[in-house]
């Protein structure tokens, strides 16, 4: 069944729990992203930020709670219809995910010719216009191999917004970036989003460049949403969290170092004994 | 009291997960089957794969096969001659060739040649999260990638074993009747008389397509079960040289015994 909320909205996530078998990383996610909107979600490393991008591309199933796209359930979505709420999506890896054995060119048009019927001409214009906002027009030639780090994600950020999504996932698309291509970077997925009318999510870290373009920031930590709201209202607020992490600050409910679990001290007495 | 119990449950264990794999294989080469759509809308995709796996596998093929039938000659000359019938070589060398010998070395090089780097290739893509960003890119990569190598596969084995056994029979003929002198006319001949098209050449290409599925299937099962990881990819390879080697040389007795017993 398909609720009222998630009708409107592009993307949505009610109650949300998400984990890897018997392990859950977050709890309880409530989330709603609508047409033109910029979405940040941020949080520490590990704190299960990429898991709820993994969540809302149906690559896995929440534990419990709904993840609808386009009002869709992705639960009880067929292949069919997991393939047409995909092709309205657009998503940046990590790690760029480029196609080693295509270059730079033939990567960004690999979404046109899967999924469009247009002529070598169109492609061919759609494909540079692209890499023109990323600025890398002239790197079109290239192989995958020959282009450094931080340009691969800039293709890999074209070959995403290629198709013109009505939802575009970024996972980290500050990570590995200098400080100038970061701010084209922050300034383009806000164009694109004003221009196309699309909605955006970035999966990120970086405060400065994310609350400078963000309409509304969800704060994800310790397995839960730990705060959500403007990048004005969470600068202004005094909760805890919120606090340590925007201030960067070592001390704060969030530990610096990994918690202890039962698995850990096993191991630890097993390689202790065996030392002895 | 516990060993025969656990060696007993050992073995059951072991039979399930092999059952279990046999399952997994042969709902993997379904997909692929079902999928199989997009080598017809698309062949570009698999003549692009005819070209990198079986234009690259061409020199070994070659190569070998000259060496084979040069063997096949010297050998059969010294055999053939104790009962002074050394007339017979040409047939003796184009029957071992297309029966036999054609389509189970060029299978058994196409696994180390073509087969490593199909599951490399798939694995790797894995490892590199490309599989996944098709997949959210509404691109099935089984049908995207795996379908057009696997036919690819099956195209390029059989031409590949014709090249191989073509390419003997020149090599015993450099050596039997260049070398050794036998009488060119019976060398001919002999091969013209005894080697039946349906029976030797048919059965022949009938092995080698057998093979090609399996070796190009086990290749890319392999690649698309690997761990991500360097290590995983790396047995992965290995895997796919000992599994499809040994499907081939026990596919071939099966299918030898099937064609040629009465």
């Amino acid at each position: 069944m398909t609720s009222a909320t998630s009708a409107e909205s592009v993307l949505h996530f009610d109650r949300v729990s998400l984990g890897y078998g018997d392990f859950t990383v977050l709890r309880d996610v409530s989330m709603t992203v609508s047409a033109g909107q910029v979405v940040a979600v941020m949080g520490g490393s590990g704190s299960g930020k990429t898991t709820m991008l993994r969540a809302a591309t149906g690559q896995m199933q929440a534990q419990s709670g709904t993840v609808h796209a386009f009002g869709q359930n992705l639960a009880d979505a067929s292949r069919q219809t997991l393939e047409s709420v995909r092709k309205r999506m657009g998503v940046l890896f990590q790690q760029g995910a480029l196609f080693t054995d295509l270059n730079v060119f033939e990567n960004v048009a690999f979404p046109l010719r899967e999924h469009t019927s247009l002529s070598e001409a169109e492609i061919t214009d759609r494909v540079l216009d692209k890499l023109q906002a990323v600025g890398l027009r002239a790197a079109a030639h290239l192989r995958v191999a020959e282009i450094s780090g931080g340009m691969g994600r800039r293709v890999a950020l074209a070959r995403a917004v290629v198709l013109e999504p009505e939802l575009i996932l970024y996972d980290e698309p500050f990570a590995g970036l200098d400080p100038i291509s970061m701010g084209i970077t922050a300034r383009l997925i806000r164009d694109l989003s004003d221009r196309l009318g699309c909605a955006s999510v970035l999966i990120t870290h970086d405060v400065q460049e994310s609350f400078a373009i963000a309409d509304q920031v969800y704060l994800v930590g310790q397995g839960k949403l730990v705060a959500c709201g403007t990048p004005q209202s969470l600068a202004a607020s005094q909760d805890p969290y919120v606090r340590q992490f925007l201030d960067a600050a070592p001390d704060g409910p969030v530990a610096f170092h990994y918690p202890d679990t039962p698995a850990f001290e096993h191991w630890l007495a097993r390689q202790q004994g065996g030392r002895r | 009291m516990s060993n025969p119990i656990a060696l007993v449950s050992r073995l059951g264990a072991g039979f399930i997960a092999m059952l279990g794999g046999i399952g997994m294989f042969t709902r993997f080469f379904v997909q692929l089957l079902s999928r199989s759509g997009i080598a017809l809308r698309r062949p570009r995709l698999v003549s692009q794969q005819v070209h990198f796996i079986g234009n690259y596998s061409l020199l070994i093929i070659t190569v070998s096969g000259l060496f084979v039938g040069f063997v096949l000659g010297l050998q059969g000359y010294y055999t053939l001659r104790r009962y002074g019938s050394e007339q017979a070589l040409g047939l003796l060398v184009a029957l071992s060739l297309v029966r036999e010998l054609g389509p189970v070395v060029t299978a058994l090089l196409f696994a180390g040649r073509a087969g490593t780097s199909l599951t490399a290739e798939i694995g790797l893509m894995k490892a590199g999260e490309q599989l996944a960003a098709m997949e959210v890119m509404a691109v099935d990569p089984l049908r995207r990638v795996l379908v057009p190598r696997l036919w690819a596969g099956i195209i390029a084995m059989p031409i590949l074993a014709a090249v191989f056994s073509m390419v003997g029979i020149m090599g015993g003929w450099v050596v039997g009747v260049q070398m050794i002198g036998v009488d060119a006319g019976a060398f001919w001949s002999q091969m013209q008389g005894g080697v039946d098209v349906w029976n030797d050449v048919a059965n022949g290409v009938i092995k080698s397509v057998v093979f090609g599925v399996t070796v190009t299937l086990v290749a890319l099962y392999e690649g698309w079960q690997a761990r991500p990881t360097p290590e995983g990819v790396s047995r992965a390879t290995t895997r796919t040289v000992v599994v499809s080697s040994l499907a081939v040389l026990g596919l071939d007795f099966l299918l030898t015994a099937l064609m040629f017993g009465n």
